[in-house]
């Protein structure tokens, strides 16, 4: 044997053969139990697969550099969220309407981080090719860490303003934060195959960009150093689970013809699914953002028309095409965020945020931003309710809305080319008769009903008396269905609801910054410094 | 390899310190590049195919880097990705 000296070092492997040993090499061929009983949910999809080792992640990332590079991201992160905390940063956002949207986010956004993280563990533990498995461990993972980033990082708003310090026990009630819990659901009660379809590349890679990249680059804008750090810092793990999405739509494409039509179905599904999720962001967007960075329909030009256009040239090759219902979403893009603004402005009293009509400056950029719609559809109908604010008159729904049964909004839009005719659809099933809010809801419903009508409906549960809490007596002469509704979904009636001015957090704003609550209306209260004043005052310090 | 597709691609990168280094690179080594700047992030789109080379960014950066510490900084990218020891591509494969 050699003296150590004249060993030569072993070769540095470069970056393929490294991933190569550390996910196929750690692979291994099962002796005493079938294939078939360790793989059990990888079959009845009807997805074919000739060989495994074809997929492959890009990145070429392996267990070792994942865990050095996001124990960096988490130092970066926690560093920036500390100062955050130090500083009293939730005081520097430009106003508390703001907030408003972090609840939104908090309660309806952060449990599908933490959904994700049980979906991706399933993947890791279904697929049999080592490739998919380590990258669905690791996003399994990521997801787990944006959903304990999210958490601590809106827990100091938590603090100050009110309707965030409920969100799990919300996320399961709440009629409107069924939309995403369903969402989720139903990816994850899906095979394998559908919900990486679903969730990595229908979701992830041809959404998710134009929610957070124009909504955190807005957070920015808007003075909210801890949302952009963890959005930031969650992103750099999408564009990983994004290039796992369009890999994953290849590998199925390029192992069988026979995976084609079943691709082209789920992408069919689930953008439809996905955009109907994230129409939620166009409202975030364009009406909770008090600075704007860009409006819903430039996003989508963005990042759906130009971008998502980019992605479907390349995969035309395998024969895919774009989305069945792509062309009504780019029909509605002048109208998703009016209509949902309008209705829950009506339904304020039993949201768990507060609400306002947009302010004049607000309607003049969106008159810009949307000169074929605005102008024509809904200025009128703020305009009107304003009116009646002042009269003393406001207006409000004192009913629920009816719900979509495939994505759980309420059936708000209107029929693409006709703004003023709410589109209803509707399907029969065993003698029954199901409600949904469009034609790419309807498709979803009639291709798997037997899934469907098993949707639990918050609003048709609230009417059928199953949304109160144990001891609550219908038959009391002061019982007031409304008010155990949200009682029973952990809304505070008069604190967490109803009107921005006058609220709590408007308030406590004024009374903790000295600043308008609201930029556009100048200040509610007396708490607020007359600016002009301070400044003589300064002027005469300095002399 | 060439590609022929002018269908374009891009990375989006945060705007700090640690990325400035690499978007210099990428514009030195992608002449058809487009920079857009917003508020906290960068996005740079390409026609067809973007590059970003590790001996560019070291001779921007001063000293050595590897092309998987664009990870930490990364918001997200479109086009399919090949990633060596020395070039991360973002391409897209057809017109």
């Amino acid at each position: 044997m050699a003296a150590e000296g004249n060993a030569k070092p072993a070769k540095k492997l470069n970056l393929k053969e490294n991933y190569a040993l550390l996910t196929r090499g750690l692979g291994w061929e099962p002796s005493y139990e079938k294939k078939e009983d360790i793989f059990r949910n990888v079959d009845f999809e009807g997805v074919v697969i000739h060989d495994w080792d074809k997929w492959e992640d890009p990145f070429r990332l392996t267990m070792d550099a994942y865990w050095k590079y996001q124990g960096e991201k988490e130092r970066k992160l926690y560093a920036i969220v500390d100062a955050f905390q130090q500083h009293n940063g939730q005081f520097n956002v430009t106003d508390a309407r703001y907030v408003q949207a972090l609840k939104v986010f908090i309660n309806g956004i952060t449990e599908l981080e933490y959904d994700s993280h049980r979906g991706f563990n399933m993947l890791a533990r279904e697929f049999p090719g080592v490739g998919p498995r380590i990258a669905a461990q690791m996003q399994s993972l990521d997801e787990l860490r944006h959903a304990t980033t999210q958490i601590h990082t809106i827990s100091q708003y938590a603090k100050y303003f009110t309707g965030m310090n409920e969100f799990p026990y919300q996320f399961d009630r709440v009629w409107y934060l069924s939309i995403p819990k369903s969402f989720f659901e139903d990816a994850v009660t899906s095979g394998p195959f559908e919900f990486i379809v679903a969730i990595s590349f229908a979701f992830e890679y041809v959404l998710t960009n134009l929610a957070f990249m124009p909504w955190m680059s807005g957070a920015a804008f808007n003075g909210d150093m801890a949302t952009v750090s963890f959005g930031f810092s969650a992103q750099s793990d999408e564009a990983r689970h994004m290039t796992l999405g369009i890999e994953v739509i290849k590998f199925l494409l390029e192992q069988d013809p026979a995976n084609v039509p079943l691709v082209q179905k789920w992408i069919d599904k689930w953008f439809w699914r996905g955009y109907r999720l994230l129409s939620l962001l166009a409202t975030m967007m364009d009406y909770m953002l008090p600075k704007r960075v860009m409006a819903w329909n430039e996003a989508w030009e963005i990042y759906y028309e130009q971008n998502g256009g980019a992605l479907f040239a390349d995969l035309a090759r395998y024969g895919i095409k774009p989305p069945k219902r792509a062309p009504e979403t780019i029909a509605e893009k002048g109208h998703v965020a009016h209509q949902m603004w309008s209705v829950f402005y009506a339904n304020r009293d039993a949201v768990g945020f507060q609400m306002w009509l947009p302010s004049d400056e607000e309607m003049a950029w969106m008159s810009e931003k949307y000169p074929d719609t605005f102008d024509q559809y809904y200025r009128p109908r703020y305009e009107y309710w304003k009116a009646q604010e002042a009269a003393g008159t406001p207006f409000k729904n004192s009913t629920l809305p009816q719900l979509c049964q495939v994505c759980q909004w309420p059936c708000l839009f209107t029929e693409s080319g006709d703004p003023t005719t709410l589109s209803l659809r509707e399907s029969e099933y065993q003698g029954q008769t199901f409600h949904m809010c469009s034609d790419g809801c309807k498709d979803i419903f009639d291709d798997t009903p037997e899934k469907y009508v098993h949707a639990w409906l918050p609003v048709h549960q609230i009417y059928q008396g199953n949304c109160f809490l144990p001891g609550v007596d219908p038959t009391a002469p002061d019982f007031n269905p409304m008010v155990e509704a949200l009682r029973y979904m952990g809304i505070k009636p008069g604190v967490d609801n109803g009107d921005f001015k006058g609220s709590a957090d408007a308030t406590n704003w004024e009374k903790w910054t000295s600043r308008p609550a609201n930029i556009h209306e100048g200040a509610y209260t007396d708490a607020v410094r007359d600016t002009a004043s301070t400044a003589d005052v300064t002027a005469r310090k300095a002399g | 390899m060439a590609t022929t597709s002018t269908q374009p691609v891009f990375i989006a990168l945060q705007a700090n310190n640690d990325t400035l280094p690499i978007i210099d690179a990428i514009r030195q080594d992608n002449p058809n590049a487009i920079v857009h700047d917003y508020p906290a992030m960068v996005k740079i789109d390409c026609p067809g195919r973007l590059v970003i080379r590790r001996e560019t960014v070291e001779e921007h950066l001063g000293r050595d880097f590897d092309l998987r510490e664009i990870q930490i900084n990364m918001i997200s990218i479109a086009g399919n990705v090949d990633e060596s020891d020395d070039e991360f591509v973002l391409e897209w494969k057809t017109h």
